[in-house]
């Protein structure tokens, strides 16, 4: 009856997602200037990215799923890029 | 009489419903991505012209509640993940429990979400209830409390459908787990984890900045 | 009677409105676009007999910015972007693919609900007193000034936007999962790779048009400054919001049109589409480069001026993809067999009145020309010659082109002609003038102006008379036909797409069984002309 255990990769991601959360709140107190908010979103990132990969299962998928998951990200970025375009560049 | 096929007569196959139900699911991940599109660009939009401000209303959120809540959810999205894993008829009852636990974590969530709101109703942070904010950094700090309640509500309000997926499906899979009920558990736990993606980034967007200047 | 269709299986109200058979879906969103159409059209009527004359004559100011974004709102929200896709498209998408049904017939269900929902919260904000806002929302106004309805109306576009997501999420999967054994990609029919394009588009930017009405409803409701210039917002950010979904959109109300043509073009040309691998991917390339150009409705607002440039370059890169579709429907014309049936001719006026709408649209995308042109009746004009002229007429001439697969009938080719014809000419007898009014600098959204407009006025009044005629005249003798008409073949126009290879109307499971794709797309070859029309 081993058959209910959760694979080994779930734990690691699991514990590994609690310490980056550990780490990112540490990080948000030692002063880097702009660095702060690059090192936040970093390490947001990494966790999205384990979530992504490990729990909704994306590394064991191929082809049409990456795209899927991926359209919604490059309309995200031309979203944030177009949009933010105006504001950086106003005289 | 013949027995009812498994799957809807449109599809040929199991595999082929679920792989078919799986990128739907996908596709709609993505319209919620852009969903939260809209807000995220509000937030660097004015993130940009008014950084004191931001930096000043993230220290008036809760960090402690924030990362409580963060390790919650996190912890529930490995609990769904492991359900989704094992599930099978000889694990149905460990699988109803931790549906029943991750879910049970959600409500804990919504529960820490309303205390934290109550503390910053006290604090008269509430833009449109009741807010008071003095000195020059004012309006960047409201527009930044605008963006924390609209974000932290609308990703409440999708806690508050997940929980009730979860929920559901524990109740109903403890009858047959068949494969229908498999594939709706994994599209269910794609939603859930993908909430859970989006409150990975508002933590870093509204609790993180501003915490090492004063 | 012969073997029972989907028409005939069963009659009862139930089996209509828990029906999750995508030919009654389409049916049901058929009759549900009839009646908003109609709303709509009452709208402009109301606004062209006011504009008939120079003094305010017939409705109040406010009245009138209330009539016009009545029309906005439900001609955009609950006519156009549902138009070709909720229902050709739903009738078509299984029938082309030689499919069973949609991949998830059950949200395609939804979906009409969720739309209908949407529908009557907007009727309500109608008849509670309407919005005056204009179709687009803008703040302050919406939010700060507007005594309206604006949260209801608000919440009924809302709403109906998931109807939108729904439906393309399910045209996207089916397209990707249900395609029959031999149907690869480039043997797809083009209007599949257009409603593609369009479901794209529906998925990816209506959810933030919800989530910037949203904002919009809680800075109403609340009082809270989101985007209050006094409190540090910026009135620009909304423009950019609404923008990124409505610009698109605007491709979501074309598309669909462009892909209906092909079928048509094809058809009475007995040709296969010139390029169809550019054409198709043409499609592609007009939704995505359509995200790119939002900005330039911004032109004039004080948005910086790198970002109307690149806006700007952009929207010049979008007329690329339209233009090679113009291009190669003329030379699928080129020594083609052609036939003016009635739905060829509605194809035709597609053609011709995409183009003037598509290269107005250009002199729009000059930073300077815009300038001068913004909030002018020259816009009006260029975007009713791509909605109006393109889209309507594709639409129409798609229904009837389907119509004898939809219903099993034919219609009176001779009155669909004279209908076809009429809307040409009322078309253009409304908006050509507009043209001239708009660059001669008469804004949109008054209700008077000088006298020296009058007589473009009075033109495009008369016109409008003559278009409302010309799209009454379907009601007749289509209505007629759905009851009264000849027995349609099985394929009247002996044409190869999959779905004239079954019965019309259709049964239940739309093929006997299932059925293998074995050749390219449009062959109007000899061989096949040749064979006997299955009547």
């Amino acid at each position: 009856m081993t058959e209910w255990r959760p694979p080994l990769a779930l734990v690691g991601a699991w514990l590994a997602l609690l310490g980056l959360l550990a780490l990112t709140v540490t990080l948000a107190y030692v002063p880097l200037g702009a660095g702060n908010a690059v090192v936040a979103l970093s390490i947001g990132t990494i966790k999205a990215v384990l979530v992504a990969a490990i729990f909704m299962e994306l590394r064991k998928r191929h082809g049409l799923t990456l795209v899927f998951a991926a359209a919604g990200l490059f309309w995200l970025g031309i979203l944030l890029w177009l949009g933010l375009m105006d504001f950086m560049t106003r005289t | 009489m013949p027995e009812p096929p498994a799957f809807a007569s449109q599809f040929v196959s199991v595999p082929h419903r679920d792989h078919t139900a799986e990128l739907g699911m996908w596709l709609f991940i993505a319209t919620e991505v852009l969903l939260f599109g809209g807000l995220l660009l509000a937030y660097f939009v004015y993130r940009h012209a008014f950084p004191q401000s931001f930096a000043e209303g993230s220290r008036h959120t809760d960090i402690l509640i924030g990362t409580i809540n963060t390790a919650i959810l996190l912890t529930s999205s490995f609990l769904v993940a492991w359900a989704v894993e094992v599930f099978s008829p000889a694990t149905v009852r460990i699988v109803t429990w931790l549906l029943v636990g991750a879910a049970c974590l959600g409500l804990v969530f919504i529960a820490l979400k309303g205390i934290e709101y109550s503390g910053e109703y006290d604090e008269r942070l509430v833009p449109g209830v009741d807010f008071q904010f003095g000195g020059p950094l004012a309006n960047g700090v409201q527009l930044f409390f605008i963006f924390y309640f609209v974000a932290t509500a609308i990703h409440a309000v999708h806690m508050l459908i997940g929980i009730c997926l979860l929920l559901v499906l524990a109740i109903i899979g403890r009858r047959a787990p068949t494969t229908r009920h498999h594939a709706a558990l994994h599209s269910a736990a794609l939603y859930w984890h993908f909430v859970d993606v989006v409150w990975i980034f508002l933590f870093a967007l509204i609790y993180l900045p501003g915490r090492a200047s004063s | 009677m012969s073997e029972p269709n989907y028409l005939t299986t069963d009659y009862t109200l139930q089996s209509w409105f828990l029906t999750t058979d995508h030919k009654r879906i389409a049916i049901l969103y058929f009759a549900s676009l009839i009646f908003f159409f109609f709303i709509g059209g009452a709208a402009a009527t109301a606004i062209r007999i006011e504009l008939a004359t120079p003094q305010a004559d017939l409705v109040s100011s406010d009245v009138y910015n209330r009539l016009f974004t009545m029309h906005g709102i439900i001609m955009v929200w609950f006519f156009l972007i549902p138009s070709i896709p909720n229902t050709l498209g739903n009738f078509l998408v299984p029938l082309m693919i030689g499919a069973r049904d949609l991949a998830f017939p059950r949200l395609n269900l939804m979906s009409w609900y969720i739309f209908m929902l949407g529908g009557c919260t907007t009727l309500f904000a109608i008849l509670a007193g309407g919005i005056d806002t204009g179709w687009t929302f803008y703040t302050p106004f919406s939010t700060l000034y507007s005594n309206s309805y604006v949260i209801v109306a608000a919440a009924g576009v809302f709403i109906a936007g998931f109807s939108s997501i729904l439906t393309g999420l399910n045209f996207i999967v089916t397209i990707h999962r249900l395609r029959a054994p031999g149907l690869t990609w480039y043997r797809l029919p083009l209007f599949l790779w257009s409603l593609y394009a369009t479901s794209v588009i529906l998925v990816l930017a209506t959810p933030v048009l919800a989530v910037t009405l949203l904002l919009i409803a809680t800075e109403r409701f609340f009082g809270v400054g989101i985007f209050d210039p006094r409190i540090g917002g910026d009135p620009l950010l909304f423009q950019h919001l609404f923008w990124f979904y409505s610009h698109p959109a605007v491709y979501i109300m074309i598309l669909p049109g462009m892909g209906v043509v092909n079928e048509l073009v094809s058809c009475f040309s007995r040709k296969p589409v010139f390029g169809y691998k550019f054409v198709a991917w043409a499609s592609l390339a007009i939704a995505a480069v359509g995200f790119l150009v939002w900005g330039h409705h911004m032109f004039v607002s004080g948005q910086s001026l790198i970002a109307s440039l690149v806006f700007s370059f952009m929207s010049f890169v979008v007329a690329v993809p339209s233009a090679i579709k113009v291009f190669n429907w003329t030379a699928t014309l080129h020594k083609g067999s052609i036939h003016f049936d009635a739905p060829m001719l509605y194809a035709l006026a597609f053609i011709g009145l995409f183009t003037i709408g598509g290269l107005t649209g250009l002199f729009l995308a000059c930073l300077a020309f815009d300038v001068h042109a913004t909030d002018t009746y020259f816009v009006v004009a260029h975007f009713h010659y791509i909605m109006v002229g393109g889209m309507v007429t594709a639409y129409f001439g798609g229904l009837h082109y389907w119509w004898p697969k939809i219903t099993g009938r034919l219609y009176s080719e001779y009155w669909a002609r004279t209908a076809a014809v009429l809307i040409f000419f009322g078309f253009n007898l409304t908006f050509f003038p507009q043209f001239i009014l708009g660059a001669e600098g008469m804004p949109r959204r008054y209700h008077v102006y000088p006298p020296e407009f009058q007589v473009w006025n009075v033109l495009s009044s008369g016109g409008a008379a003559i278009l409302a005629v010309a799209y009454l005249l379907p009601m007749f003798y289509l209505g007629y036909s759905a009851f009264f008409g000849a027995r349609a073949p099985a394929n009247p126009w002996n044409a190869p797409g999959l779905e004239w290879q079954t019965s019309s109307p259709p049964p239940e499971e739309n093929f006997e069984t299932q059925p293998v794709v074995t050749r390219e797309p449009y062959q109007y070859n000899e061989a096949f002309e040749a064979e006997p029309q299955n009547a």
